[in-house]
């Protein structure tokens, strides 16, 4: 996957790099979703707050990309430590509905406060930085910061820290008998995928050189959620698959035709109706199928 | 600053039409979660629809007398048996999901339905007019108030009436309110939950419609009006509590008039403080103001 940029397809590049950029996004959420069991339906505001603290401190604090984007996952994790507070108290669906109020909160924020964030204009002409001043150096870039974000994300989920959070899914009351604080570990999951939501967002806001209210808006969480359904919420590298198939499909598409939310709409159907275990899932099932137990 | 009090009686006034319309989109959505335990992001694609299908039928009824009330019934009628056909043929499979899947499934319909509107109207802005009998204004302190939202500002009311009058005194009111409470029990009374949960989802989507097709004269119907109007119905039901029918009507009373006078005082913050609202009922009350506690 390194050496797509040395076929020189400008396609691939930017195809590649939006889907390492959204993977992680979807990776962030499945911290939430698939490990720890809480369904966010806001995830959108800290890629968000990814975009515009990256954006904003490149173009109105004159800050150079190297130290906004560093601060970027930061800010993105305040955020979460804010609304996360809040939200853990809450279950099922009253903390879907609570995580999707504060995104709200977030997304009106950014469209109202016209003289900070440009309102609906949105913010324009984010460069690529000096040393990153081409698409394929771009990607490379992202590729190594996703891939150490991945990484960490992965020792994470494999940590005793992980084991916990799995157990809070399956069983939050017994969890809380065994004499684990299930708020607590909630909100620091909350608080990593907060992060981790933000530095895709702000990858994000330089890949694609403006960034606009629209992606702090609802239908953007609602996005993410599919791609993480797609690819499969209980295994690791799903979402990262679902980003993958979503995107690629999404470019394809929309040369043909206008009505890509149609035929996202008809996938999304058959997948719920068909393949609930996502991609990754329908693959794992054959497998096993084809290879007895031994 | 100083406002002309004639000025906020109308805004208040403004305000409080916007209730009635919220109102009767938030009904649907809350009378469907609270019985079928859906929370149905499809509901404010149902009200474009409504529109849509309102513009369609004005124009096809266009000889008739009150064209405008035939496209009113029509419409609303078309969106509640679209609403029965999905609930029959597909949502009904989905019920033993986790509420994830149930919430993407809605999600997925709101894609659907807003590009089949789109290939059906296209793009472009379209409207109706009021009825005959409705247009021009009354004038109040000085001020003139369209007749249309005057006829809103009463039939908001009627319909939550009658809606009341159903649940509390009829046979499907009570196997309604039953359902809501627990849906094994009454099956096992021999009630068709099967079918209580369709006739449910059709009242839901017919004030949906309802919603939409009252609604036409008044605004621009266009694309994305089924995503903007789907969040402040939520507001509405969280506010007033998931379930709670009162409480949606108390939902869309305390959100119509505060944003409408919100406008007035701060014209930036008027739409964060309804999300601040909505935040602070779920964070001291998560079953909203009304509505009782999930025990399920």
């Amino acid at each position: 996957m390194g050496l797509v940029p040395l076929t020189g397809s400008r396609y691939y590049v930017f195809l590649l790099t939006d889907i390492l950029i959204f993977g992680l996004f979807a990776l962030s959420l499945n911290l939430l979703l698939g490990y720890t069991g809480l369904v966010s339906f806001g995830q959108a505001a800290y890629f968000g707050v990814g975009c515009y603290a990256c954006g904003l401190l490149i173009k109105k604090a004159g800050i150079s990309f190297g130290i906004a984007f560093a601060a970027t996952g930061f800010f993105g994790a305040a955020a979460a430590l804010i609304i996360g507070f809040f939200c853990v108290r809450l279950t099922r669906i009253y903390f879907a509905m609570l995580t999707l109020a504060f995104s709200q909160i977030v997304w009106a924020i950014v469209f109202k406060w016209n003289s900070l964030t440009g309102g609906d204009t949105g913010i324009y002409d984010i460069d690529f930085p000096k040393f990153l001043d081409s698409r394929a150096k771009y990607f490379y870039f992202t590729l190594a910061v996703v891939a150490i974000s991945v990484f960490i994300l992965r020792k994470i989920v494999n940590s005793p820290f992980g084991r916990i959070l799995m157990t809070i899914r399956d069983n939050p009351e017994r969890t809380e008998f065994i004499g684990i604080n299930v708020k607590l570990f909630q909100l620091l999951a909350f608080i990593i995928s907060g992060f981790f939501s933000a530095i895709s967002g702000g990858l994000f806001a330089v890949f694609n050189h403006s960034i606009f209210p629209d992606f702090c808006y609802w239908p953007v969480s609602a996005e993410v959620l599919i791609m993480t359904l797609l690819g499969g919420m209980y295994s690791f590298f799903g979402p990262l698959v679902g980003a993958a198939v979503l995107l690629y499909l999404r470019l394809e598409v929309t040369s043909y035709t206008e009505y890509w939310p149609f035929i996202l709409g008809t996938i999304l159907v058959l997948l719920l109706f068909f393949f609930p275990g996502g991609i990754v899932g329908f693959l794992q099932d054959q497998i096993k199928r084809w290879r007895p137990a031994k | 600053m100083s406002f002309d009090l004639s000025f906020v009686v109308l805004q208040l006034l403004n305000g409080l039409t916007n209730a009635m319309f919220i109102f009767l989109i938030a009904s649907g959505l809350s009378i469907i979660f609270g019985v079928l335990g859906v929370l149905n992001f499809a509901h404010g694609s149902l009200y474009m629809l409504g529109a849509y299908a309102t513009y369609q039928c004005v124009s096809l009824f266009v000889d008739s007398p009150g064209q405008f009330w035939w496209a009113v019934i029509a419409a609303s009628v078309a969106v509640a048996l679209l609403g029965g056909i999905i609930e029959r043929l597909l949502l009904r499979r989905l019920y033993h999901h986790v509420e994830l899947n149930q919430l993407l499934f809605t999600y997925a319909l709101v894609l659907i339905l807003s590009d089949l509107a789109r290939i059906i109207w296209g793009v472009d802005q379209l409207s109706v007019s009021r009825p005959a009998i409705l247009r021009g204004a009354v004038e109040i302190l000085g001020q003139y108030f369209p007749k249309y939202n005057v006829f809103v500002l009463f039939l908001g009311p009627c319909v939550a009436f009658v809606f009341w009058f159903f649940m509390l005194r009829t046979r499907w009111g009570r196997m309604v309110r039953a359902a809501a409470l627990d849906r094994e029990t009454l099956g096992a009374l021999g009630v068709n939950v099967d079918r209580l949960f369709t006739v449910v989802f059709i009242i839901g989507s017919w004030l949906a419609g309802l919603g939409g097709a009252l609604v036409a004269p008044v605004i621009t119907i266009r694309p994305g009006m089924d995503v903007e109007i789907i969040i402040n119905a939520f507001i509405v039901v969280v506010i007033g509590g998931l379930g709670s029918f009162w409480g949606t009507f108390l939902g869309a009373l305390i959100v119509g008039p505060v944003y409408a006078l919100g406008i007035l005082v701060f014209p930036r913050l008027s739409m964060i403080f309804i999300y601040v609202i909505m935040v602070f009922v779920l964070i001291t009350r998560p079953w909203g103001l009304l509505g009782r506690p999930l025990q399920r």
